[in-house]
């Protein structure tokens, strides 16, 4: 424990001195570094900042020293997050390489996959976009059909991925791939890494409700891919991909306890866009749906603290299983209630009429849309929570 | 502050499951209604708990307490919850309990706290006044005259009020009928002159009364704190037995849900068991989810009476609201799940769902604690 103190000290001191001010403040989306070959730093202080972070290895604190990373404990890969924040510290590098693809390489890969694609992850070099869902293979993932044939020194790649996320901006993508179409369906299935600047792959934006395109369809025809990008056995996709869904959830739970820029809550959208009486909001409704959604949110906020202190005390609970489903219903609800609480000024789409907050508001809750379907649907969700939790029989 | 339970309240917790599945099922509670007991609980049983310490657990040693802290208390009230075991725990070891910790002198807290530890002292908080919870309104009056208040007024949902040896009773000793200011506690017996006491029998088969106080003459040193300042101990007071009923309400949604589960399970229709239909599967998924939330909210609630007092009102008010929908939901479709078997008398689910809506009015229903917790946050 007092180890951990003067680790505590150790970063609040080293942050002090490294973090730039600039990357202390609240950031928006355009603030953000991703990496890759086309990744460009939002400014000079951003690469500063992720150059100094990158050299500890704390853009990655969990992961081992050996591959680059920072060799850190869970506590106190807590206690550099949490020092972080305390000063408002910005993430220096996002990225699904950080998020999925390094842990499944870690976890799978061979030394010399390790070798190849984990420091260029860690270094910003390398951007991966995730390959999984298909235009037929939706929540019903595992009947997905893009297909790689073994053709003796490589793979022939025919098919398309659909909802790669950014991947006309990424520079590999991890895939999974039919192998056996004989088989259970989960049973034929590969995990496999691919060069997107490879002949045979092209990447076309998708339009979302929000007006981005965030989102991509990914094609392959004839790609030719080596044999050594295939990660963990052959036919054993699945418990990688399954493995890595776990990361996926956490994340996406855990989106809502962000609070960047521009981006308003509930409670403050109320002191400006209602009308009060006695100290009170004068609608009743509106004051009702608010205090529900206070309550949820602290009741999300303490639940993800007691999953660290079980996860901590070596407890397990079924918490971390409903935390996908409720953290991403939870953004949801915000969304809807600040349209609610902002009327007709929360509905503005572009142009002057509007202040960009609201527009970003309106924007942000078409996207929130995405949150209840990506990353296994909500429906998905409570079909594993009666499943995995509650043991229920299969239909 | 901690979310988890350390080794010894877990302890605690696989003990007081043992003893009440043994010594206080649901049966117990069946027997108690069936008889029409005079009581309303087994005092037998109380004696027991006593001497497990039960009624001890949030006392300080000083006053022959074991300082467990409300996690201890939590853990033992949320198996009462479980099983439903009628006992003057709640009214006497926590609610009265705090009292005295929070108000008393210590003449009145040496003297009076062991009797409660041991088992020989009861008490009952005489609070309300109308059908819900307005802890400020009150019009009972206690007149200063010589030596002595004379007690006037009537309490209506008094929980174990026809059966405790001593009353907390709330009375207005100054300021109008709303204000929180003006308050005080007075200590009665409940046999005193002038006081009718009318058990009410409750759709939960436990114990509650309507009492009237007609010229009640309390001497002037039994209150509890100072003189029209009984809301500084009211208050507190409420918010610990608002959060210990949570974690009672906790236990009572746990079994309904378990027992539920375990039916979906069980139960064959069109030849298969109805758990394997969505339909039901998704709704029990929910339900989960709506009690891993719950359990962050009790576990901190319950630390915050320890650690951070400050805190308590909005946490207090937290777990209420929540812990009042949940155990709504639960109990609700616990019935409709059961189906037909669901609205017998013979099945238990039934004792659960009864219990639940009590315990959702007593100290404030849902719609008290989201307005208290929207005004703590400023809107």
């Amino acid at each position: 424990m007092e180890d951990l103190d003067q680790f505590s000290l150790d970063v609040r001191n080293w942050l002090e001195a490294n973090c730039p001010v600039s990357q202390r403040q609240p950031m928006g989306p355009e603030d953000q570094y991703w990496g890759g070959r086309r990744g460009e730093f939002p400014s000079e202080d951003a690469k500063v900042w992720f150059e100094r972070m990158r050299d500890k290895g704390w853009t990655v604190p969990e992961w081992p020293t050996q591959y680059g990373g920072g060799g850190l404990t869970p506590q106190q890969s807590k206690v550099l997050k949490d020092e972080m924040k305390r000063i408002s510290a910005r993430t220096p590098i996002y990225g699904l390489g950080i998020w999925m693809l390094g842990p499944a390489v870690l976890e799978y890969g061979t030394e010399e996959q390790k070798l190849q694609h984990i420091l260029p992850i860690i270094n910003g070099e390398t951007r991966w976009a995730q390959g999984y869902s298909e235009p037929g293979a939706g929540s019903d993932l595992a009947s997905l059909q893009c297909k790689a044939e073994d053709m003796g020194d490589h793979f022939l790649v025919n098919g398309t991925k659909i909802w790669t996320t950014a991947a006309d901006r990424c520079d590999w993508i991890f895939c999974l791939v039919r192998t056996d179409p004989n088989v259970k369906k989960q049973e034929g299935i590969s995990f496999l890494l691919m060069d997107m600047d490879d002949p045979g792959v092209t990447t076309t934006p998708i339009a979302l409700i929000s007006g981005e395109s965030e989102f991509c369809q990914t094609f392959f025809d004839n790609v030719k891919v080596p044999k050594e990008n295939l990660i963990g056995e052959l036919n054993k996709g699945w418990s990688v991909a399954k493995a890595l869904l776990v990361h996926e959830r956490k994340l996406m739970a855990e989106i809502g306890s962000d609070s960047p820029r521009h981006i308003l809550q509930p409670n403050m959208a109320a002191r400006e866009y209602l009308e009060f009486e006695g100290g009170k909001i004068a609608d009743a409704r509106l004051r009702d749906d608010l205090v529900e959604y206070d309550m949820l949110m602290q009741a999300v906020a303490l639940t993800h603290f007691r999953t660290f202190e079980e996860k901590s005390s070596g407890l397990r609970s079924a918490a971390p299983m409903v935390m996908k489903y409720v953290g991403t219903e939870a953004e949801k609800t915000k969304s809807e209630l600040l349209l609610a609480i902002m009327g007709s000024r929360g509905v503005g789409w572009e142009g002057n009429s509007f202040t960009p907050q609201e527009i970003d508001t309106t924007r942000l809750w078409a996207t929130s849309k995405v949150m209840t379907i990506a990353g296994g649907s909500s429906e998905i969700q409570l079909n594993l929570i009666a499943q995995k939790v509650l043991e229920l029989p299969q239909s | 502050m901690s979310l988890v339970l350390n080794e010894e309240q877990r302890l605690l917790q696989d003990t007081a499951k043992d003893f009440l599945n043994k010594y206080a099922p649901v049966t117990s509670l069946r027997k108690l209604r069936d008889e029409h007991d005079p009581i309303g609980y087994a005092p037998d049983l109380w004696v027991q708990m006593t001497e497990m310490g039960w009624a001890s657990v949030i006392l300080p040693e000083a006053y022959g307490g074991l300082e467990f802290g409300f996690l201890g208390l939590g853990v033992v009230i949320e198996e009462t919850g479980r099983t439903l075991a009628a006992s003057p725990l709640f009214a006497s070891a926590v609610v009265g309990a705090s009292a005295l910790l929070l108000g008393g002198s210590e003449k009145q807290k040496q003297l009076l706290l062991p009797q409660i530890a041991g088992g020989d002292l009861t008490l009952a908080l005489a609070l309300e006044e109308s059908h819900h919870h307005r802890p400020t309104h009150i019009a009972t009056s206690a007149r200063v005259q010589n030596d002595h208040f004379v007690l006037n007024g009537t309490k209506c949902f008094v929980l174990d009020g026809h059966s405790a040896d001593k009353l907390i009773v709330v009375a207005r000793t100054s300021g109008t009928e709303s204000d929180s200011a003006g308050l005080t506690l007075l200590l009665v017996d409940r046999t005193s002159k002038g006081i009718t006491c009318q058990r009410t029998v409750m759709a939960d088969s436990r114990n509650a009364a309507d009492i009237i106080f007609e010229d009640v003459m309390v001497p002037a040193g039994d209150i509890l704190g100072a003189i029209d300042e009984g809301w500084s101990i009211l208050e507190p007071v409420l918010d610990r037995g608002r959060v210990a009923i949570a974690a009672e309400m906790m236990g009572c949604a746990l079994e309904t849900f378990e027992r539920t589960v375990a039916y979906l399970k069980d139960r064959e229709q069109f030849g298969v068991r109805i758990g394997s239909f969505q339909a039901l599967q998704h709704r029990a998924a929910h339900m989960q989810s709506e009690l891993e939330l719950c359990r962050s909210i009790l576990l901190q609630a319950l630390s915050t009476v320890d650690d951070a007092p400050d805190q308590l009102p909005l946490l207090a008010s937290l777990a209420k609201a929540r812990l009042n929908a949940l155990v709504k939901l639960i109990t609700n479709e616990a019935v409709q799940m059961h189906g037909g078997i669901g609205v017998t008398d013979d099945l238990e689910i039934g004792f659960f769902l009864k219990r639940a809506r009590v315990a959702m009015q007593i100290f404030g229903d849902t719609g008290f604690h989201k307005d208290r917790y929207a005004t703590l946050c400023g809107y």
